[in-house]
C-alpha cells in the first residue's frame, strides 16, 4: 500500500504551478515583440504599480533560485569571480551578474529590463547588484529607499517612503509614457493583499498535525507571491492550493508519512538540496513545518490597507521581516514556534545573506531561552555548492535529531 | 613632546587615552561607527566622539555573535565591547552604512550593558529632494536623542562652533593632504595615517592645535633629496579602517600622494557649507561628501572621482585595500578597475583583513606592481 500512500502525498496543484510559470516566463521573454515593458524587480520591491501600468515585473531573485535549484549556480558564480566580484557576495547577485552577460542559466538568460526597480528593504546587496545592472544594461533604476526600522518606523521614516511612493508612480508615468492608472492600481492592490491573505492561511494549514504541508513544499509554492503579487492568477491559485491543503488537513495526510517531530525553518533554502534535506528530516520523522522565509512575503499584512495600497504600502513595505530589528526578528521565531507547535529550529547560516545571517547566533539563543527548544545551525549557501559540505551536515543533522528525540521521549 | 611623538603615543593606546581623557575632563565619550557620524551633534552636547576602529586582539567573544564571514572591523568592534574595553564609553552611535554595520547596532543593543544606543537611520539613496529632507529631519532626531540621554541642550550656537571646529579640522587635513601631493618625500605616509586617525580619537581642539603645529613644521622643511623621484601613488578601498601599508609601499619606491578612504579623504574633502540654519548645512554636506558605497550617490560618481583625482593628483596608479567581506566595496571594485583602464591607470588589488595578511606577501605584490608602473 505504500505506494498508494505516495500517491496521496503528491499535491497536485505542482502542475498548475509550473504551467503558470512557464507561461510568465514565455511571456516576459517575448514582451518585447508584444510590445511590453519589462522591469526587473527585487523580492522584497513594491511590484503593484508596475502590474497597474502593464509592466512585466522580472525577479533575478526567483531567476537565482532557478539557478540554484537547477545546480548551475557554482558556474555562473565562477564567472561573476572571473569578472571581478568577490567569492564572498551573495551569490543571486554573483550568478545574475554573470547570467546577464552570457544568457545562461535554466532559461537562457532574463528578458533585458527597460527599467530596474530596487526595493532595498531586503539588504544593501541589491543596492549594488541593480546599480550594475543600470551601467550594464544603460536602462533607468529607481531606489525605493526604506529606512531600516531597528526599535521603530517613525514618522520622518513615513513621510519620507510615502513621498517616494509618489516619485515611483512619477516615474512609471515617465517610463510608459502615460498617465499613472490610479484606478488599475486599487484593483491590483485589493488583489494583493488578497493573495497575501491567502498565502498566509496556506502557510496556516502546517499548524495541522500531521502538517499538509511543509517549509520545503512552501519554497516551492512560493514562486506566485513572489512574481505575480497583485494578480489574479495567483489569489486564485492559492485559493486552489488552500481548498486542497484543508482537505489533507482533514484527512490526515501529512506533507511526510510519519511525521514524528516537527521543526522551524530560519533563513533562505539551500535551492540545490532542498530535496536532500528534506528527505534526511524525513527519514528521521521530521518535518519542517514552518520558515521564517517564505511567510516574510505576507508578515507586513498587518499594515496594509486593502483600500489603500498606496498610502499603506510606505509601512507595509518598510517593515518586512528583514528590514527589522534582531529583537523583533526573535520574537517573531518564538512566536512561529508556539503557533506551529514546533520541537526544534534549524537556522541556515547563509555565507550569501548577511542581513539574514548576522545576527542569528542571538536569535538561536534567544529562542532557546525563551522557548527551552534545541536548535541546530548549519552553514551553507542558497546557492553557491562550494559552501556546503554534505558529509559534515549530515552528521549534524542526527546528532540534532537524536537530541530531539531523547527530549520527546 | 613634538606633535607627531604626542600622536603617536596616543594611538599606541587609544582606549587609555579615551578614558584618561574623560576622567581629566570629567566629561562624556560618545562612540561611534563610521564617517557619516554627525560628530558636530555630538561635539555641541558637550561630549567626545570617539571612533572605533577594530581590535588588536584576537577575536574570542564576538565569535558568539557574528559569524566568521562578517567583516573584521566589525567583528572588532563587538570585541572591544564584550570585552569591557569599552566600558567607559556614555554611549553608542550607529549610522545606518552597511549591512554589517546594521546587525552590529543590534547586536550592540542586545548584549552592551553600558552606555545609552543611538541609531542614525540616515537615507541610502543620497540623489532626491525627498532623501534631502529626510536626512535633516534623521539629524533633528538625532539631536533630539542626544539631548534626551546626556540631559544636556544642544543650542544653535553650540552646534556652530561644533561645525566650525570640524571645518577647520578638515581643512587643516586637506593642507597636509596637498602638502604631500605637492611633494611626497616631506610628508610620510605612515605619519599621515596616524594623523588621521588621530583626528577621529583625540580631543579635537587638541589635536587642531597639534596638527596647525605639525603643519608650520613640516612647511618649513626641504624635502629630503630623493636618488630617484618616487611612483604617485592613489590608495583607494574598502577599508573603514585603512591599515597602515605606507611603509611598505615607500620601501618600494612608491608614494601615496592622495587617498578615497573613509580614514582619509572620503571624511574630510567636503566642508559643511556656511551660513543657514546648522542642521540643513549638516544635512547638505553628507548627501554631498564623497559617497561611501553602501549608499547611492548616483551610477559612476565614485569612478568619476577616483579618475578626476588621478588627474589632479598627477598619480600613476592605483592601489586598491579591499576588506576580506566587506560587501559594499567589493561589489564597486569591477567597475571602478573597468573605468581606470579605460583611462590607462594601472592598478592593483590587494584583499586584506585586520591584522593584515603575512607582511611579505604584501610586499611582494606591491614591488611587482611597482616595477610595472
Ligand atoms: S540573499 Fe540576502 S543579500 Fe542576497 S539579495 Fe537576498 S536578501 Fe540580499
Ligand atoms: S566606507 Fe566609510 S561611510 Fe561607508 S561604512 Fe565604512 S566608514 Fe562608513
Ligand atoms: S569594511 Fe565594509 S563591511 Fe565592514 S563595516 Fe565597513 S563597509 Fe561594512
Amino acid at each position: 500500500m505504500a505506494s498508494t500512500g505516495e500517491d496521496k502525498r503528491k499535491v497536485k496543484a505542482v502542475k498548475k504551478m509550473k504551467d503558470i510559470m512557464t507561461t510568465y516566463y514565455i511571456e516576459a521573454k517575448t514582451a518585447a515583440q508584444t510590445g511590453r515593458k519589462v522591469a526587473w524587480i527585487t523580492s522584497g520591491g513594491p511590484v503593484e504599480p508596475l502590474l497597474a501600468m502593464d509592466v512585466i515585473p522580472v525577479y533575478p531573485e526567483n531567476h537565482g533560485a532557478m539557478i540554484g535549484a537547477s545546480k548551475m549556480g557554482v558556474d555562473l558564480c565562477e564567472k561573476a569571480e572571473a569578472m571581478g566580484y568577490a567569492s564572498d557576495l551573495c551569490s543571486y547577485a554573483r550568478s545574475d551578474i554573470a547570467c546577464a552577460t552570457v544568457n545562461g542559466g535554466p532559461i537562457g538568460g532574463l528578458p533585458r529590463p527597460d527599467m530596474l526597480i530596487c526595493g532595498n528593504n531586503i539588504c544593501g546587496t541589491v543596492l549594488k547588484w541593480y546599480e550594475v545592472q543600470a551601467r550594464y544594461f544603460g536602462c533607468p533604476l529607481f531606489i525605493f529607499d526604506t529606512p531600516f526600522c531597528h526599535t521603530e518606523f517613525n514618522d520622518d521614516m513615513r513621510r519620507y517612503v510615502r513621498r517616494q511612493v509618489d516619485e515611483y508612480t512619477a516615474f512609471l508615468a515617465e517610463a510608459c509614457g502615460r498617465p499613472f492608472d490610479f484606478d488599475r492600481m486599487k484593483e491590483v492592490g485589493r488583489l494583493s493583499v488578497e493573495g497575501q491573505r491567502t498565502w498566509q492561511q496556506v502557510l496556516d494549514t502546517a499548524m495541522n498535525r500531521p502538517a499538509p504541508i511543509s517549509a520545503f513544499d512552501a519554497f516551492f509554492h512560493l514562486a506566485l507571491i513572489v512574481t505575480l503579487r497583485g494578480t489574479q492568477i495567483a489569489v486564485d491559485y492559492y485559493r486552489e492550493l488552500l481548498a486542497e491543503m484543508r482537505e489533507r488537513a482533514a484527512e490526515g495526510i501529512g506533507s511526510i508519512p510519519n511525521e514524528k517531530y516537527r521543526l522551524l525553518w530560519d533563513n533562505l533554502p539551500v535551492w540545490y538540496r532542498t530535496k536532500w534535506l528534506s528527505e534526511k528530516f524525513a527519514s528521521h520523522g521530521a518535518c519542517l513545518v514552518a520558515d521564517t522565509y517564505t511567510s516574510a512575503w505576507c508578515g507586513s499584512l498587518k499594515y496594509m490597507d486593502e483600500n489603500d495600497f498606496l498610502g499603506s504600502m510606505a509601512e507595509g513595505y518598510s517593515r518586512i521581516y528583514l528590514n527589522i530589528g534582531v529583537d523583533e526578528m526573535a520574537d517573531t521565531v518564538a512566536a512561529m514556534v508556539d503557533k506551529y507547535g514546533v520541537d526544534g529550529v534549524v537556522l541556515h547560516s547563509n555565507r550569501s545573506c548577511k542581513p539574514y545571517s548576522l545576527g542569528q547566533y542571538d536569535i538561536q539563543r534567544i529562542v532557546e531561552e525563551r522557548k527551552g527548544i534545541p536548535s541546530l545551525m548549519i552553514e551553507a549557501d542558497m546557492v553557491d555548492e562550494r559552501a556546503f559540505s554534505e558529509s559534515q551536515i549530515d552528521t549534524r543533522i542526527d546528532a540534532f535529531m537524536e537530541v530531539i528525540r531523547n527530549r520527546k521521549n | 613632546m613634538n606633535p607627531m611623538a604626542e600622536i603617536t603615543a596616543t594611538l599606541a593606546d587609544a582606549g587609555t587615552y579615551a578614558r584618561d581623557l574623560k576622567k581629566r575632563t570629567n566629561g562624556r565619550t560618545v562612540g561611534y561607527v563610521c564617517s557619516y557620524t554627525p560628530e558636530e551633534l555630538i561635539l555641541a552636547a558637550g561630549a567626545h566622539p570617539l571612533r572605533l576602529l577594530g581590535t588588536q586582539q584576537a577575536i574570542h567573544r564576538a565569535d558568539a555573535h557574528l559569524q566568521t564571514y562578517c567583516c573584521s572591523l566589525v567583528r572588532g568592534i563587538l570585541e572591544e565591547a564584550l570585552s569591557g574595553n569599552m566600558d567607559f564609553l556614555d554611549g553608542m552611535v550607529f549610522p545606518h552604512t552597511c549591512d554589517s554595520i546594521q546587525r552590529l547596532s543590534d547586536i550592540w543593543r542586545l548584549n552592551i550593558p553600558f552606555g545609552f544606543h543611538a541609531d542614525v537611520v540616515l537615507p541610502v539613496k543620497l540623489t532626491t529632494a525627498s532623501a534631502r529632507d529626510y536626512m535633516a529631519d534623521v539629524l533633528r532626531k538625532f539631536r533630539g536623542d542626544l539631548e534626551k540621554s546626556l540631559s544636556v541642550t544642544i543650542t544653535d550656537e553650540a552646534l556652530r562652533e561644533a561645525i566650525d571646529l570640524t571645518n577647520s579640522i578638515r581643512a587643516a587635513l586637506r593642507r597636509l593632504y596637498e602638502l604631500r601631493a605637492a611633494n611626497p618625500g616631506r610628508i610620510s605616509g605612515s605619519d599621515i595615517h596616524r594623523i588621521v586617525r588621530a583626528s577621529m580619537i583625540m580631543d579635537r581642539r587638541r589635536f587642531l592645535a597639534l596638527l596647525e603645529e605639525f603643519l608650520a613644521e613640516a612647511s618649513g622643511k626641504d624635502a629630503p633629496a630623493a636618488a630617484k623621484p618616487p611612483h604617485r601613488l592613489i590608495l583607494s578601498g574598502g577599508v573603514c579602517n585603512a591599515p597602515d601599508v605606507y611603509g611598505m609601499i615607500a620601501d618600494a619606491g612608491g608614494a601615496v600622494v592622495w587617498d578615497d578612504l573613509c580614514t582619509g579623504g572620503r571624511a574630510f574633502e567636503e566642508p559643511i557649507p556656511a551660513g543657514g540654519d546648522p542642521i540643513e548645512r549638516m544635512a547638505d554636506r553628507l548627501v554631498k561628501r564623497a559617497v561611501c558605497p553602501a549608499k547611492h550617490g548616483g551610477l559612476t560618481n565614485r569612478a568619476d572621482h577616483l579618475v578626476s583625482l588621478v588627474k589632479e593628483k598627477d598619480a600613476r596608479g592605483i592601489i586598491f585595500l579591499l576588506l576580506k567581506f566587506c560587501d559594499p566595496h567589493a561589489f564597486d571594485y569591477p567597475y571602478l578597475k573597468a573605468a581606470l583602464d579605460r583611462e590607462d591607470v594601472p592598478s592593483l588589488l590587494m584583499e586584506v583583513e585586520d591584522p593584515l595578511p603575512p607582511e611579505g606577501q604584501l610586499r611582494t605584490r606591491i614591488e611587482a606592481f611597482l616595477e610595472m608602473l
